[in-house]
């Protein structure tokens, strides 16, 4: 692997659209439900431990080998919120974009003609791993960092939080976020033996109820 | 010392004179099967708790088959109540069911109460032909009044012609991955459930994604069936948003 790479796809500003979802935070904020910096900290951990570990075993077994299209039917089945579902495939699509720009490779442009208005992100950031010379394990670290580091930068600016409590939130988590990398190898490597059912499929009802409510706003900060 | 090992059997059959026959039904120990008045074509069944239970090391199991044409509704005649046990280990409760070409299956059993100090995973597992209908109704609660949880994971997956519709695992209580009782996942609420309801008419005309007030959402799924998602603080509220939803779907 190289880990030049890593960073460059892991970095927030790789341009793949991502500052402009909140991950379910401003939901979260305006019922009240995170208030500060304690209330960020449990939910990025609940995040990461249900749509982040999905996130990254999608992403690591893509990595693998397993059928994307397979793959992006199984991320359908785990996310019940077309709001979040409609999300996920922008988000596929911009990466996508910003991927076939960095890390140019045939099996990008065969996933972009598969899927015309974008695959799921996780499987396209599985793909785009690949493509950037990278491992599973890789491509699960930066599915799991990005599902409490969204959250996390904007809640910054959702409730003017300090941006060192932010930071520290997601330090604290970063033997969790090892935890679940770990994990979603495990289970992508089961997904090659034994099929995408092998998928965790941890559900998170306040995002998927949350995403739905955010979605009927007329005004919002972030678009999801 | 181990636990009960348990499996109901229920297969419903269309009699060719309207009805729905049950060729089989067969309780096994502390799970034992009614039938009830059928009402037109469709066959009712009660499942009734004959012994406390699932204990820790339990392994309980319901298998329902519904055939081409039949029409089947299962409900339960009180709570289910994950309890501690003496044998070690968690308890599992696995429910199978299949339902062929043109039949319907309403199950709706009463609610999941995770005791605290229990330790229960529950998979319900539904196969539907592409023609088939379901009403699904599941219900967990977090403890008693005023009591903390056991330790429950609960997976519900939802395939229509083979294809998954729906695949989610709930985990929560001691031990449970981290955040589960916070802002992301249950926020402090002690009743969750779930509402599916599947209808081959739903990939003509899909419905809609609508809120429920604040701890609830309507929402398609990829596929030709409905999710009503929903928190609440106690039971019977759960049920109000979860009847609500029902009677709006028609």
């Amino acid at each position: 692997m190289s880990r030049g790479a890593l960073l460059v796809l892991a970095d927030g500003r790789f341009p793949a659209g991502g500052h402009a979802h909140s991950g379910g935070a401003e939901a979260a904020v305006k019922a009240g439900r995170v208030t500060g910096a304690a209330g960020l900290g449990e939910f990025c951990r609940g995040r990461l431990h249900t749509a982040g570990l999905v996130s990254a075993a999608v992403a690591a077994a893509a990595v693998l080998g397993a059928d994307p299209g397979e793959l992006d039917l199984a991320v359908d089945a785990r996310t019940p919120s077309p709001a979040l579902r409609v999300a996920s495939r922008r988000l596929g699509r911009q990466l996508m974009r910003a991927a076939r720009a960095t890390w140019p490779s045939a099996e990008l442009d065969a996933l972009a003609r598969e899927f015309p208005k974008g695959a799921h992100q996780p499987v396209v950031l599985g793909l785009v791993a690949r493509s950037a010379g990278l491992g599973a394990e890789d491509a699960a670290y930066c599915a799991a960092y990005e599902s409490v580091s969204g959250p996390a930068s904007a809640t910054v600016r959702l409730l003017s939080l300090d941006p060192f409590d932010a930071t520290a939130v997601l330090a604290r988590l970063a033997p969790e976020l090892d935890l679940v990398a770990d994990r979603a190898v495990e289970a992508g490597r089961r997904v090659l033996a034994e099929g995408v059912d092998e998928l965790p499929c941890a559900a998170a009802p306040l995002l998927e109820i949350g995403a739905e409510a955010h979605a009927a706003w007329a005004v919002r900060l972030f678009a999801s | 010392m181990t636990g009960v090992r348990a499996t109901a059997r229920i297969v419903a059959r269309d009699d060719g004179r309207g009805g729905t026959a049950l060729p089989v039904l067969e309780g096994d120990g502390p799970l034992a099967l009614r039938r009830t008045r059928a009402s037109g074509s469709e066959a009712r069944v009660m499942l009734v708790g004959a012994m406390s239970g699932p204990l820790g090391g339990d392994h309980f199991a319901v298998e329902a088959g519904v055939e081409r044409g039949a029409r089947l509704r299962v409900g339960s005649a009180a709570a289910t109540i994950a309890l501690p046990g003496q044998a070690k280990g968690e308890s599992r409760y696995d429910v199978r069911i299949d339902v062929a070409e043109g039949g319907e299956l309403h199950w709706l059993p009463e609610q999941l109460i995770s005791v605290q100090g229990s330790d229960l995973r529950v998979t319900t597992r539904v196969d539907l032909a592409g023609s088939a209908r379901l009403v699904l109704r599941e219900e967990q609660v977090l403890g008693r009044v005023g009591e903390e949880p056991g330790r429950l994971t609960s997976r519900l997956s939802v395939r229509v012609a083979g294809r998954t519709v729906l695949d989610q695992e709930l985990g929560c209580g001691p031990g449970a991955p981290g955040g589960w009782d916070g802002p992301a996942v249950l926020g402090g609420h002690r009743a969750v459930g779930q509402l599916v309801v599947v209808r081959p008419e739903f990939a003509r005309e899909p419905v809609a994604a609508r809120m429920l007030g604040e701890h609830a959402a309507l929402v398609p799924l990829a596929g030709p069936a409905v999710l009503v998602s929903a928190i609440a603080s106690d039971a019977l509220r759960l049920r109000r948003v979860l009847d609500e939803a029902l009677a709006f779907l028609g």
